[in-house]
């Protein structure tokens, strides 16, 4: 009597079917982990014989990644290794890709032999042992030395090497230099001038902020406590995990923009919504606080503002200091399931380390570089783009790069770790309250998920 | 389906022969019917019956991160019985059910007898301009609203800023009723149709007769026309108490721009969905979801059961 297919009752039943079945996906065969490899230790090396046999025989491999043509790092690769053919596959990004990646691991069939990880979270694929060491292939003895000491210890753990860097967020400062100068403001080099900062150009032009603090950002926040020397996070991975946002370096972040958020001194909007990115054209935000990633996009986003931005440092808490965190950036990494490994992790090295796909990565799809070598390379730091006033941009955010603190880990579920903070620090940022409380509900938010999943928690 | 039917055959009064089975006739029939309702119960159980029953089994098991999987019982059901933010998200949906509902079937109702006594200009290009927010994807018409309901670019704040009053926090403490209003606006063209279609249906006598009395319009539309089309604003009532409970495109969506004001709990299925996909914990997930499709059947059967009462007794 009545067609039911369209009521919005069988649409969300529909949905809820969808969502069902793709949870369903998510827990299939669980228990069953079908660890091919493994992250033994025990990487046996590759003798130069294998490896040569190895990329002369006809094989395909299968590389999930979300950056943009990504193609052309590829055909070079397949220029090289003509018996290797490669099938790029972008299965979502971030989180929609995990997602991905850990249902068709369940299964048990599936999986891409090489896979674009951000470095937040290759700890969470280390529980199932879903990482291939590499530390034995070819090529990867003397990676070491190429990378910056931070960005090498966020790959490796004791002797074994888990990824290989792509591109890397060191932090810095962006900022109007017109909207600065209009309000007679420096810009700051410290967080004590970022806050007088922020008061006299508040003062100076009362519908807009010298920055934005959004409540949504946990990566941007964390980054701030990198930079501060924080070590919030730590996993020995096995069982044992420790939190600690409440020591003194994460606290005195905390502390300090609580004191600029209550005096409505900084904006407290999301980000990357439609409403930020009109802020920072309008010139709503006279700073963003952002990773080496920042440049680029910002040129996409806020076209009209062109010539006006300039980069710096980030601000210190001890003047003089250098020290910064890091925000954003990529690895690949070679899934334990593989049949080919060989090849799948010279097609992981391949693409980030040999000079040609590197520079390409770096000046033609402004990936940040994490290669020494390109950091170095006066083709990359000279770059004066005009958005920027012909200052050289890159050279501000290759110095971060050298000061980014070197010892900071991850928590093996960093998802759950973001979205609490979202939960319980956004209400407080949003409404300028009490932040610092927010901040130890958060840690034992964290510590609770920690225990319930069956780690011991420091 | 019975197949103990009774032979025709069969003189009343007389005992039953002894059954050898329906007819050959009979069996052919039955044969055909199941044949046609086979694609259907196919799907049904592929579809519905299979993942249903695998949801209720994963309820009553636990899977961490480490230490793998075990059998819980009905553990997770305890647990999210006394989880704040389960049953906060629950009380809140409920409240939307308390203060939505009526208004978007209220206003749905009276367009529907405005629409049906003809004193409206215009009937057709009315009735579809309130049909048309129903054709716009949910989706879709959320990002339309939280555009308007932007607080620096939205239509409304700048309005506000014009006249020199506050802007309304559309966004922030009247979340709540935005959400109400988007879904007002989506579904009161859908809910007036369902309502009009079955007043179309009434037999013209009846207000013929109520007219020769000497009734006036007002006197017909609420003692011939509601009582008539009881069965169909029923009908609208239930699905709209699921469909509240199941709220679930608004939140998640507008939550990009009001992160801290929708948490991951702000509704039961955004709660299951959150805990299903962030926090990769499914055995709970599938349990809450249980708990919330129990909420739903026993409301639905609530309502359901009061409506028959009361045509019972009226």
């Amino acid at each position: 009597m009545f067609e039911i297919a369209s009521t919005p009752l069988s649409r969300r039943a529909a949905l809820a079917g969808l969502f069902g079945v793709s949870a369903l996906g998510l827990a299939a065969c669980a228990g069953s982990n079908s660890g091919g490899g493994g992250n033994g230790a025990s990487a046996t090396p590759v003798s130069s014989d294998d490896f040569a046999k190895a990329m002369d025989t006809d094989t395909e491999l299968t590389f999930w990644t979300w950056v943009p043509d990504i193609q052309k790092e590829v055909d070079l690769f397949q220029a090289k290794y003509p018996k290797v053919k490669v099938k790029v596959v972008n299965a979502g990004q971030g989180l929609d890709q995990y997602t991905a990646l850990r249902t068709a691991l369940k299964a048990g069939k599936g999986a891409p032999d090489v896979c674009q990880i951000e470095y937040q979270y290759i700890s969470s694929f280390l529980i199932g042992k879903n990482l291939l060491d590499l530390s034995g292939m070819n090529g990867f003895g003397d990676l070491e030395s190429q990378y910056p000491e931070w960005v090498w210890n966020q790959v490796a753990r004791d002797a074994a090497v888990y990824a290989v860097p792509q591109d890397t967020g060191p932090m810095g400062m962006l900022y109007r230099d017109d909207l600065l100068k209009a309000a007679g403001v420096q810009a700051p080099t410290t967080w004590d001038e970022f806050a007088t900062a922020a008061q006299t150009y508040r003062t100076a032009s009362t519908n807009s902020y010298l920055t934005d603090l959004p409540p949504n950002q946990a990566g941007q926040m964390i980054g701030f406590m990198w930079a501060n020397g924080a070590k919030p996070f730590a996993y020995d991975g096995d069982k044992t995990v420790t939190v600690d946002l409440t020591g003194t370096e994460a606290k005195q972040v905390v502390e300090f923009w609580q004191g600029l958020v209550q005096k409505d001194l900084v904006a407290v909007d999301p980000d990357f919504t439609d409403q930020w990115y009109q802020g920072l054209s309008a010139g709503t935000y006279a700073s963003w606080l952002t990773a080496a990633w920042g440049p680029v996009f910002l040129q996409g986003t806020a076209k009209n503002t062109s010539g006006n931005w300039r980069a710096a440092q980030l601000p210190q808490f001890t003047a003089g200091g250098k020290a910064t965190g890091n925000w954003g950036g990529s690895t690949d990494a070679v899934i334990s399931t593989t049949k080919n490994p060989v090849a799948a992790a010279e097609l992981a090295r391949w693409i980030n380390v040999e000079r040609e796909p590197a520079m390409k990565l770096a000046t033609e799809q402004f990936l940040f570089p994490p290669l020494n070598s390109v950091l170095q390379d006066s083709s990359f730091v000279g770059q004066t783009p005009e958005f920027y006033g012909g200052q050289k941009v890159n050279e501000v955010f290759v110095e971060a790069s050298q000061n980014v603190n070197t010892d900071f880990e991850w928590l093996p579920f960093m998802d759950t770790v973001y979205s609490s903070y979202t939960d319980v620090m956004g209400p407080a940022i949003t409404n300028r309250g009490d932040m610092v409380g927010a901040l130890a509900q958060w840690e034992t938010k964290i510590k609770d998920f920690a225990t319930s999943q069956g780690f011991t928690v420091k | 389906m019975t197949t103990s039917v009774r032979t025709a055959a069969a003189p009343a009064g007389s005992p039953a022969p002894r059954r050898r089975g329906a007819s050959p006739a009979l069996r052919r029939q039955h044969r055909a019917a199941y044949l046609l309702v086979l694609p259907f119960m196919v799907v049904f159980t592929a579809m519905l019956v299979v993942p249903l029953g695998y949801a209720a089994y994963l309820s009553l098991y636990r899977e961490q991160l480490i230490g793998g999987v075990s059998f819980v019982g009905v553990q997770n059901y305890v647990d999210a019985l006394s989880d704040p933010a389960f049953l906060s998200g629950l009380v809140r949906v409920a409240l939307f059910l308390v203060v939505q509902v009526p208004i978007m079937l209220g206003v749905a109702l009276v367009i529907a007898l405005l629409l049906d006594s003809g004193v409206l200009y215009a009937q057709r290009f009315i009735r579809l301009a309130v049909f048309l927010p129903y054709a716009v994807p949910g989706v879709v018409a959320t990002l339309m609203w939280g555009y308007l309901y932007g607080p620096d670019f939205g239509p409304f704040a700048q309005m506000a800023t014009g006249l020199g009053l506050p802007k309304p926090p559309f966004l922030s403490s009247w979340m709540l009723g935005s959400i109400m209003n988007i879904v007002t606006w989506s579904f009161v063209g859908y809910n007036m149709i369902i309502m009009f279609a079955a007043l179309r249906g009434i037999p013209t006598e009846l207000y013929e007769a109520a007219r020769v009395d000497g009734a006036s319009e007002l006197r017909i539309a609420w003692s011939v026309k509601i009582p008539a089309i009881r069965s169909a604003i029923l009908l609208t009532l239930i699905f709209s108490v699921i469909g509240s409970f199941q709220l679930f495109n608004e939140p998640q969506l507008l939550r990009t721009l009001a992160p801290s004001v929708i948490d991951t709990a702000y509704t039961p299925n955004l709660y299951a969905y959150n805990l299903a996909f962030t926090n990769q914990n499914v055995n709970y997930s599938a349990a809450v979801a249980f708990l919330l499709a129990l909420v739903i059947a026993v409301l639905s059967y609530v309502v359901q059961l009061s409506a028959q009462r009361k045509e019972r007794r009226s």
